[in-house]
């Protein structure tokens, strides 16, 4: 549901169906709303049953990447004899996205029934849910129902009576975006600084503690017992004609909109039809913008990108960008654009992990120049250099932050030029920078 | 079993490298240099300056070839316009906050952010922002930390982390807020800790005992092997204007990788002392008369000649093989006590490499004493000074009471650096070389023979102490030919006729035989 | 950095704190790992991680108190300086700063008298950071005052929000 609002025709609620409903927080609340079921069934099933029904589903990482997600389990060594993990990527930070939020926060069972589903399949004991610091309120919540799911032997050395073995740990983070990149994610959970990890080796090799890992999306592990109940297939029929986009998304939706809130879609809805129809469309007398759909580290699309694009993986990446996390930013013509990707820039700049030399310099000096276009002091030249900055901050590091630094940066110049110009030629009037 | 090899071509150059050889490293063997700063063969990768990226045929993106291990067939090119344009680009951006205050820095001329900028960077810089500002800190008792010029390799982090074992240094910060910290209640004081100031790619981490000495290009090296212990470490000496400024690692992956402790690099003040003995000096009733070296080395093969009764002979642990071996070889025939001073400390180990630290027994050349048969107990030999007819004294300060038991003795012949007023029985002063200014052999304490060449002259008339004992020998019969070069001195000893010195190289050779003697 | 204070430094890992490290001992299969949930220990019980703190958490894991300066750096919501008694983080990235984010802010520093971003206002009550994305975007602006999330915040609404942290 389209939370805080009420369910819009044009979404296909799902994960979304108890946002709201704080009833369902409690384990017996859960229960009573069907859940555990789902565990129960995948105690009695082999791990490569459950790969194979969530293999059918067509489910893909709803974190930013979209990898096929029975597929990274099947990644996972069988009989190696070492323990293995999973880790539950709940350090939602990508800026426009708060969807994890809502599922922690209203649905903390589904969350857990879905991580300790994903260790049987994995054929790990223990998952680590690495939460990110500021959710205080999100971070009680689970913590108390892990608790409960203890107390009601859900979890612990015997799960549900079947002799396995699930832990459930959750781990506070502390401020730090890259925490996210799943191999930082690892680094800061054995207590080191969030940098992210070279790959080779991948996580299903050696991941935390050096042990094979799986690491999941909150969002992605919370739809798997609705894949268990409701079967692999029925899942994969979930979609608007492209079979490679299954299921519902969350799409969470800020900015200039009438309605920003949390929405559940069936992958393949109009993008127009989400922003004007479920979210109410633009705020009264304003036009649109543009719309960063996938998280601040994507492509900017103008209105015309907007209005053919279906929002899926495929749709959204065939207009010019990326489904990415699901966050979707929308900006009206009262938008300052220029303005706005300095501040993604500086995002991204003082989240740097300092690692690589692209990542930490350029993203210290792309935000410089934007800072000083902001402030009237730009330079004609200012905007080839951005664009050759982008160039050498993109594909050459150990993660995608530069990447990412560099893209609304690249797709700014590109789509919204006149808008720098202005700033260059003295057109517009020099913002202030900064609180 | 064996080791797979596989063909790669880099830039063209085709060549055959061990399965999981990095890209860095197999290139090194195609006789290119990827340029790189956090990579250093001793230490873990990181992968993080972004320098060695190459482009690869087939693969999408540009990959670090430090980490990157080569597969078979693969066609790698460093200098592509790709991988060319790809490393301008990280050396704009190590620029943009960099001080450029070469003028002034100690790294000037040795600094690899200086070279390979020369080679494929920028002419001019698109910066304009203000720069980042850190101050200078004072990291330990002979390293400065100055962090404008840091370019976050992050080396000094890895080997104070891995190698030494003591992590009193992190990146503290994140993007480019980002500095090499430390905690204030720790100091940059292991036992090994200068190797950071090596290590840095830059002149961030400087140190402070060479602080300001020396322009770069003002120095000559010269590959030696440090006398501080039995560890054999080998290193390079820099000298300006034959003076010696600094001692530096010289990378051997048998003896010491690329590292020395603090107490060897430390260890040079003795190379440039400037009262020295530069001419032979001949006892004349209470005075001394210098005189010519002819009229030296006859004198000391006309007390060899005489001397009837035990020869007592104590070196010091720095003498050359050469030198110990063509002493004993002047006194042969008589009955010979010999000893070498071995200065005794703390042992101090490297950390996480294992067969390295400063070892207890300070006397470079101890082993090669043994194998000359030469390494007698030292009191024993002492105690033998006072009775004997002749004591020769191969370039060693004795403590007072050991100064005063041999002044007991017959004679002495003082092979000296340095003039001894204590050796009250001393007839002749024969100047010779130290270590650093002459060629020899060392033996470290795992057998291993390695070379030392001359840093500096000797000063006045010094000659090698080998020069001195094989030219007096030879004047004590006729038909005797001294030896002509190091190398022939070195040959000449029994133990070591199998290994000239081309067989050395600069990283030595293991003595293979166990037998002790003297010169054939 | 000097130290910010001259008086003995009391353990924080007693009692309670104590038993709370060690309940954690077996979630983890090294005892590095403990090292963010144990400097989350210090700063609840302290309200920031002192020097003192610093070496008690690195003496407890094992790690030397450089490496934990490295680590607790890395995190913004470690305060290694003393800060007020309540702490405001207000979220000024773009999704909020487009909805009037920096308004909210400015209005923060002005009535808690702060000041300045990152100063602590004269009384002790408060300090205010700008921070990047708190995660709650549909929401602007949101802040969090020590634990508590708060959404949707206005810049009007500031002083009367501001007057139940006293």
């Amino acid at each position: 549901m389209g939370y805080p609002h009420p369910i819009h025709p044009k979404e296909t609620p799902l994960l979304s169906t108890h946002f709201g409903d704080a009833g369902a927080r409690s384990y017996e609340g859960w229960v009573a709303r069907g859940g555990y079921v789902a565990l129960k069934q995948a105690l009695g099933m082999t791990p490569e049953q459950v790969v194979d029904e969530v293999k059918a589903s067509g489910l893909r990482g709803r974190g930013g990447a979209g990898f096929p997600t029975g597929l990274k389990w099947s990644f996972m060594p069988k009989d190696d004899g070492k323990p293995h993990f999973l880790c539950c990527n709940a350090d939602e930070s990508e800026p426009g996205t708060f969807k994890d939020r809502e599922i922690i926060r209203w649905t903390p069972h589904a969350l857990i029934e879905g991580c300790v589903i994903a260790a049987l399949a994995i054929r790990a004991e223990v998952t680590y849910i690495y939460i990110r610091g500021e959710y205080t309120e999100p971070y009680r919540i689970l913590q108390t129902a892990v608790d409960e799911a203890y107390a009601a032997g859900a979890l612990g050395a015997n799960a549900f009576g079947s002799g396995k073995r699930l832990d459930v740990i959750i781990h506070r983070g502390a401020g730090a975006y890259i925490c996210g990149e799943e191999t930082a994610l690892m680094n800061s959970l054995e207590g080191r600084r969030g940098n992210p990890r070279i790959k080779p080796p991948f996580p299903a090799v050696a991941g935390l503690f050096g042990f094979p890992t799986t690491i999941n999306n909150v969002e992605t592990l919370a739809a798997v017992p609705h894949i268990l109940n409701r079967g692999g297939a029925w899942y994969a029929g979930l979609m608007l004609g492209n079979p490679k986009s299954t299921g519902t998304k969350l799409i969470s939706v800020c900015g200039h909109i009438q309605r920003p809130g949390t929405y559940e879609i069936t992958l393949g809805l109009p993008m127009k039809e989400l922003i004007y129809d479920a979210c109410g469309g633009m705020l009264p007398g304003r036009t649109l913008k543009a719309v960063i759909p996938g998280g601040s580290s994507v492509p900017i699309m103008t209105p015309e990108e907007v209005d053919g694009c279906v929002t899926d993986y495929e749709g959204i990446a065939a207009a010019g960008s990326l489904l990415g996390s699901g966050g979707m930013i929308v900006m009206d013509d009262s938008t300052d654009i220029v303005y706005q990707i300095m501040r993604l820039a500086r995002f991204y700049a003082h989240e740097s992990c300092a690692q690589c030399t692209n990542c930490r310099e350029g993203t210290g000096w792309t935000t410089r120049i934007l800072e000083r276009i902001v402030r009237g002091e730009g330079k004609a030249a200012d905007l080839d250099l951005l664009l050759d900055l982008a160039d050498n901050m993109t594909g050459k590091t150990i993660c995608v932050l530069s990447d990412s630094c560099a893209t609304p940066v690249v797709s700014g110049i590109q789509k919204f030029r006149a808008d720098f110009e202005a700033y260059l030629s003295g057109a517009r009037a020099p913002a202030l920078v900064g609180v | 079993m064996a080791v797979e090899m596989l063909s790669v071509t880099i830039d063209g150059v085709p060549v055959q490298v061990a399965r999981g050889t990095p890209m860095i490293e197999a290139a090194k063997m195609a006789g290119i240099l990827v340029p790189h700063y956090c990579y250093h063969p001793s230490l873990p990768s990181p992968a993080v300056c972004r320098m060695c990226l190459v482009q690869v045929e087939k693969m999408p993106k540009l990959v670090p070839a430090c980490v990157t291990p080569v597969a078979d067939g693969q066609v790698i090119h460093v200098h592509s316009p790709e991988a060319i344009k790809a490393r301008a680009g990280v050396l704009e951006f190590l620029l943009i906050n960099h001080p450029l205050d070469c003028p002034i820095c100690d790294q000037a001329g040795e600094c690899e952010l200086q070279d390979f900028v020369f080679q494929g960077g920028r002419a001019n810089s698109r910066y304009t922002e203000p720069k980042r500002y850190n101050p200078v800190e004072d990291f330990g008792p002979d390293i400065l930390y100055v962090a404008n010029r840091c370019i976050l390799c992050t080396r000094c982090v890895r080997f104070m982390e891995s190698v030494a074992e003591e992590p009193v240094l992190n990146v503290s910060e994140r993007g480019d807020r980002a500095y090499i910290g430390i905690d204030e209640s720790q100091r940059l004081d292991h036992p090994w800790a200068g190797n950071v100031v090596d290590l840095c790619p830059v002149g961030s981490l400087i140190s402070k005992d060479f602080l300001h000495k020396a322009r770069a290009w003002e120095l000559d090296g010269t590959p030696s092997v440090c006398t501080g212990c039995t560890q054999g470490c080998n290193i390079t000496i820099d000298t300006r204007d034959d003076v010696v400024v600094r001692l530096r690692p010289r990378p051997n992956l048998e003896v010491n990788r690329h590292f020395i402790c603090d107490t060897g690099r430390a260890d040079y003040r003795w190379m440039n002392r400037s009262d020295r003995v530069e001419v032979p000096l001949l006892r004349e009733g209470d005075s001394w008369r210098a005189v010519d070296w002819d009229t030296a080395l006859d004198a000391v093969a006309a007390v060899v000649a005489r001397t009837d009764g035990p020869v007592v002979l104590l070196t010091d642990g720095r003498a050359s093989c050469e030198s110990l071996g063509w002493t004993a070889k002047l006194l042969e025939g008589r009955p010979l006590t010999s000893a070498m001073q071995v200065p005794l400390g703390e042992e101090a180990p490297i950390g996480a490499i294992p067969n390295l630290a400063l070892r207890r027994e300070r006397a470079a050349n101890l082993e090669g004493a043994r194998i000359l048969g030469l390494a007698g107990d030292w009191s024993t030999a002492i105690a033998a000074s006072a009775e004997a007819a002749l004591v020769v004294v191969l370039d060693v300060v004795l403590t007072d009471t050991d100064a005063a038991v041999v002044s007991r003795a017959g004679a002495v012949v003082h092979f000296a650096t340095v003039a001894d007023p204590r050796l009250t029985s001393t007839i002749l002063v024969v100047p010779v070389a130290t270590i650093v200014e002459a060629q020899g052999v060392l033996v470290n304490r795992d057998r291993r023979a390695q070379r030392v060449l001359p840093a500096k002259p000797g000063p006045g008339m010094a000659r090698p102490g080998w020069w001195v004992a094989a030219e007096a020998w030879a004047r004590g019969e006729a038909g005797r030919l001294a030896p002509v070069t190091a190398d022939e001195a070195f040959r000449r000893l029994a133990p070591f006729a199998s290994m000239a010195y081309p067989e050395l190289g600069f990283t030595g050779r293991e003595v293979a035989t166990a037998t002790a003697g003297i010169p054939s | 950095m000097s130290s910010h204070t001259t008086e003995p430094y009391l353990p924080v890992f007693v009692g309670d704190n104590l038993a709370k490290l060690e309940a954690l001992f077996p979630k983890y299969p090294t005892r590095m790992a403990l090292l963010l949930p144990a400097l989350w220990i210090v700063q609840e019980a302290r309200g920031w991680v002192s020097e003192g703190g610093i070496h008690e958490v690195a003496d407890r894991l094992g790690l030397t108190p450089a490496y934990v300066r490295g680590v607790i750096t890395f995190y913004t919501m470690y305060h290694t300086h003393p800060v007020g008694r309540h702490f405001i983080q207000v979220c000024t990235t773009s999704p909020c700063n487009i909805c009037g984010a920096e308004a909210v802010a400015q209005a923060l520093l002005e009535h808690t008298g702060c000041g300045e971003l990152g100063a602590t206002s004269p009384d002790g009550r408060f300090t205010v950071m700008e921070v990047e994305c708190l995660g709650a975007c549909g929401f602007a602006t949101p802040l969090l005052i020590g634990d508590d999330f708060i959404e949707g915040v206005t810049a009007a609404a500031v002083p009367a929000l501001l007057a139940r942290y006293p």
